[in-house]
């Protein structure tokens, strides 16, 4: 795959702001930011009303997600662009989350919000008015996510990414530092997971590093290896679904699943492993 | 904004929360360091929508957030060597800050 079909530039977007069946959505976890202005024409989905669900700690099936892209106005053969706040974490899960539920064409606008914003580039404050549409979503694409069994039976056996920061790796802190840190889980990581938080897949403007650069990081560095599955998590999913965009739709690796349980689930678990410090551990 | 404050106390999520909103009650300074300050342009005046990123001591990048209404940003973090670097439309800026416990201010000047 080219990065291309799946990363549209500023410009492109710009250019294309007008164009039939290109939509764009605005994926936040705090939807505030789309209310204040946003990319012209673009929808909004929030990221945990609209994508969780509301008892459950797991998704919105088939039929709610055909349901809420029916209320956006968003058909089957339209190419969705992407794009949120936060380094495009949440737009990054919600590229995810079409992928899961077999949405065609979906791409992630390269730096998202913030490059947007430091560009200086237009915003509205309008809100689109779309029609209705028929969606239908596919089921869900097991291939893409990892459950925690899964997890677990990973350890030492494939490519277990995680991609918090080295004092969340370490069990040092247990959020990332612009949250209080207090929680009931414990600290640490997997054991045999490879430190490599996702923010060395961007650059300072939120946009995506070049091929070259992300494999050096992965392989040269983290020492990734290419012959085996990979699974990445993060806390709770977003960040992760960052470094799976960077590793599978980027870098072409078949075979990777974001975990989206991820560390608040993994942490809280009763007697799985768990590994303290910089280390990777062993199995 | 209260809610979003929340969000963050129950883990909800990963997102900053807005930045301008006091801090929580429930945030113990006797336990947490907490890095504030605020962005400021060339003129002095306190700039929104500035990115402000917290790097460690080995200039790994560890959080960021987007400046509220009166420039103002927060990062929980732990003591010791931070540096703070600011992206805004009116310029960068970078700054070092040695963190204690408690309560560490500072601001952060950007331009071309």
């Amino acid at each position: 795959m080219a990065r291309e079909d799946v990363l549209v530039t500023a410009d492109w977007a710009e250019a294309n702001l007008d164009t039939p069946g290109v939509v764009f959505v605005e994926v936040d976890e705090d939807t505030s930011a789309y209310d204040t202005g946003h990319i012209k024409g673009a929808v909004k989905i929030d990221w945990k009303d609209d994508l969780q669900d509301p008892v459950r700690r797991d998704f919105v099936n088939q039929e709610q997600f055909s349901q809420l892209l029916s209320e956006r106005g968003i058909a089957n053969d339209d190419t969705v662009v992407l794009y949120g706040g936060n380094n495009n974490w949440f737009a990054a899960y919600a590229y995810w989350y079409f992928k899961l539920y077999g949405h065609e064409n979906v791409k992630l606008l390269d730096g998202g919000r913030k490059k947007w914003e430091l560009d200086a580039r237009e915003v509205a404050t309008e809100v689109p008015q779309r029609e209705r549409t028929e969606y239908v979503a596919k089921p869900q694409d097991a291939s893409i996510r990892a459950l925690r069994d899964e997890v677990t039976a990973a350890i030492g056996s494939k490519n277990l990414i995680d991609v918090r920061s080295p004092d969340e790796y370490a069990g040092r802190l247990l959020a990332p530092a612009h949250l209080p840190q207090e929680q009931s889980q414990r600290g640490g990581h997997v054991p045999t997971a490879l430190s490599v938080p996702w923010s060395k897949a961007a650059n300072e403007d939120g946009t995506f590093k070049s091929d070259a650069e992300l494999r050096e990081i992965y392989v040269g560095e983290a020492g990734l290896d290419e012959d085996k599955a990979t699974i990445a998590y993060c806390r709770i999913g977003e960040r992760s679904s960052h470094t799976w965009f960077a590793l599978r739709e980027l870098l072409g690796y078949e075979d990777v699943k974001n975990y989206d349980g991820s560390w608040t689930e993994y942490g809280s678990l009763v007697g799985v492993p768990i590994a303290l410090g910089d280390e990777p551990g062993t199995k | 904004m209260a809610a979003d404050v929340d969000t963050a106390l129950s883990g909800a999520g990963c997102g900053a929360p807005a930045q301008d909103a006091a801090l929580p009650a429930s945030v113990d300074l006797e336990k947490e360091t907490v890095l504030t300050g605020t962005v400021v342009n060339g003129e002095g005046e306190f700039v929104q929508g500035a990115y402000v990123r917290l790097l460690d001591g080995s200039g790994e990048f560890t959080a960021e957030v987007v400046t509220g209404e009166g420039g103002q940003f927060r990062f929980f973090a732990a003591p010791g060597r931070w540096t703070l670097r600011a992206l805004s439309r009116f310029g960068d800026a970078t700054g070092e800050l040695d963190a204690v416990q408690g309560l560490n201010e500072t601001k952060l000047a950007v331009s071309r």
